[in-house]
């Protein structure tokens, strides 16, 4: 069957301003509104694009973390995904981990295409489709804004600094979503109870063969230094004698 | 002895500016010995540029038809069959590294450290999470080989080497991918200096209305002799190119003048701009968040104050 994975994570929702625990040992998530990853409702969205285009015939959504990440893969569902897996762990898993998890439901499933956001806007590490693509020995189209899925390849376009850059991938392959690829669609109250019907399987990371390694040990977190709030000038002429009298311009 | 490899970002022609600045991260470690490693086509005018900055130990060079483009599936084995004996294995925090980097640390089961901002031992390093609202102090057990990129907004480059450290040339037996082809790029060609070592940067928000609009940027910029930027939301609304959006999931920026024009300030912008020396906001709503961020405010409208500010700095030439 040709299916797609892919990747859904629980974080903190992206309008939520973050701060960091007084005691600095991480942030305040207490009480705090979780959601998917941004990037990964675009992965998502765009697995059910190809798929509503008759080019795959199932999409699956995955997620590795505590029970608590069961929420975001039942309104996965609700966008569309046809089943979910949840990878349930309360151990941290580094992006690695991550990778190597996804890499051996990749051998269950046998996908066409893995989708993952380009980064998880907790962590911002930007890893772990790149890492997926290395174990699984396959191409890898980072921050796609563009994708063409063909019958064995698919050609996409991805956002670098200089521009806009065109990759054709033999497939099977992953690609990682930057935020212009598509907008994803609002979920529908009638989806939102079909979507309590839909199969949602829990596995451990040891019956995948994983048992996810802590190598980067967090020993604190700060607030970032702040800057101070300047001064305001009346019109263009006190900006630019300011900025003059400084050398800036 | 720290034994630190740097993977060159470069078009071929030059070397990326980013790379300078790694050096400077690498050089932050206890007894580094920083080699840079250079793949191209045609390495020699790269690695010539890279055997002159000061810091660099030595310039090793890969030269392979396939290394015309830099594509990570093709670059990633190459680089993990170069990087054993090295502790450390950087690259920089721009789209070309953070394609690359995370694959090779793959390839050699190896965690990687993204946007390294600060160095405090060979084990121990700084770098933001949450868009920068919170610095994790993040530790490796020591003798694990790390795989990094580096934040370039946070290191000052490396200066010009007194004299060129030595090139030698490398073969590698890793298999090359063919699954992975380089079709084209389209770059804006322009002018003005790049975004992401300019030394002025002017950016503008949603607030411009039009791509049309945007014009009235260029030609203050022009006149300054700076980058021009965007907000997500002026991209988004198609008024500028994606390569224009600065903030967290766009370019990181660290100018010694930031101008945000009809910005307001959302936490994901700012987290791309606050290592600007000077930062001037420019906005009609004088409650704007960027204000509380800005060294020098000014509330109004951005289609008469553009203008002005175009000629009143072209008087004073």
């Amino acid at each position: 069957m040709k299916r797609i994975l892919v990747a859904i994570k629980r974080v903190v929702d992206y309008n939520v301003r973050v701060r960091v625990k007084p005691d600095g040992t991480g942030v305040i998530t207490d009480g705090v509104k979780m959601s998917i990853n941004p990037f990964d409702e675009i992965a998502l969205e765009e697995a059910l694009r190809i798929k509503e285009k008759g080019l795959a015939e199932e999409v699956v959504a995955v997620s590795i973390g505590p029970a608590d990440c069961q929420q975001q893969l039942r309104t996965a569902l609700a966008m569309g995904a046809d089943r979910a897996i949840h990878v349930q762990t309360d151990a941290v898993i580094e992006p690695l981990s991550a990778a190597r998890i996804f890499k051996s439901l990749i051998d269950r499933e046998q996908p066409l295409l893995a989708i993952l956001g380009k980064q998880a806007i907790d962590d911002d590490c930007n890893q772990t489709g790149q890492m997926l693509a290395a174990l699984w020995g396959r191409p890898q189209a980072t921050f796609a804004s563009k994708v063409e899925v063909g019958a064995t390849s698919a050609t996409v376009t991805r956002e670098v600094d200089a521009g806009l850059e065109t990759i054709e991938i033999d497939l099977p392959a992953v690609i990682t979503t930057d935020l212009r690829l598509n907008e994803p669609r609002y979920v529908k109250l009638p989806d939102i109870m079909k979507a309590k019907k839909k199969p949602l399987d829990t596995l451990d990371p040891a019956a995948l063969g994983v048992t996810p390694a802590e190598q980067l040990r967090a020993l604190k977190f700060e607030p970032p230094a702040q800057r101070s709030k300047g001064v305001m000038v009346k019109d263009a002429q006190e900006l630019v004698a300011a900025l003059r009298s400084k050398g800036l311009v | 002895m720290n034994k630190i490899l740097i993977v060159a970002e470069h078009d071929g022609h030059n070397l990326n500016a980013a790379i300078a600045k790694c050096v400077s991260c690498a050089r932050a470690i206890e007894s580094a010995h920083v080699t840079i490693a250079v793949f191209a086509a045609d390495p020699t005018a790269v690695a010539a540029q890279a055997a002159n900055i000061a810091g660099v130990d030595t310039v090793v060079t890969v030269a392979h038809a396939a290394n015309a483009h830099a594509l990570a599936a093709t670059l990633a084995p190459q680089v993990a069959e170069l990087a054993g004996g090295y502790s450390h294995v950087f690259g920089p925090s721009t789209t070309f590294g953070k394609d690359l980097m995370p694959r090779v640390a793959a390839l050699l089961g190896a965690p990687q450290l993204s946007d390294v901002m600060a160095v405090e031992s060979a084990t121990r390093f700084r770098r933001p999470i949450y868009a920068g609202n919170a610095i994790v102090t993040v530790e490796v057990a020591a003798g694990t080989q790390l795989v990094a990129t580096v934040r370039v907004a946070s290191f000052e480059a490396a200066k010009a080497a007194a004299a060129a450290a030595p090139i030698s040339a490398a073969t590698l037996k890793a298999e090359l991918p063919t699954h992975t082809r380089f079709v084209s790029i389209s770059a804006a060609r322009s002018d003005r200096p790049d975004l992401q070592t300019a030394t002025r940067v002017i950016s503008g928000g949603r607030a411009f209305g039009s791509a049309e609009n945007f014009q009235l940027l260029y030609a203050l910029a022009d006149k300054m002799g700076a980058a021009v930027g965007a907000s997500r939301a002026a991209v988004d609304a198609g008024y500028a190119a994606s390569d224009m959006q600065v903030g967290q999931t766009g370019k990181i920026v660290a100018p010694e003048l930031y101008m945000a024009f009809g910005i307001s300030g959302a936490i994901q912008h700012l987290t791309g701009i606050k290592d600007a020396r000077t930062i001037v906001a420019i906005n009609k709503d004088a409650e704007a968040p960027i204000f509380e961020v800005a060294d020098y405010g000014l509330v109004g409208d951005l289609f008469q104050i553009v203008p002005e500010l175009e000629r009143l700095i072209a008087a004073g030439k």
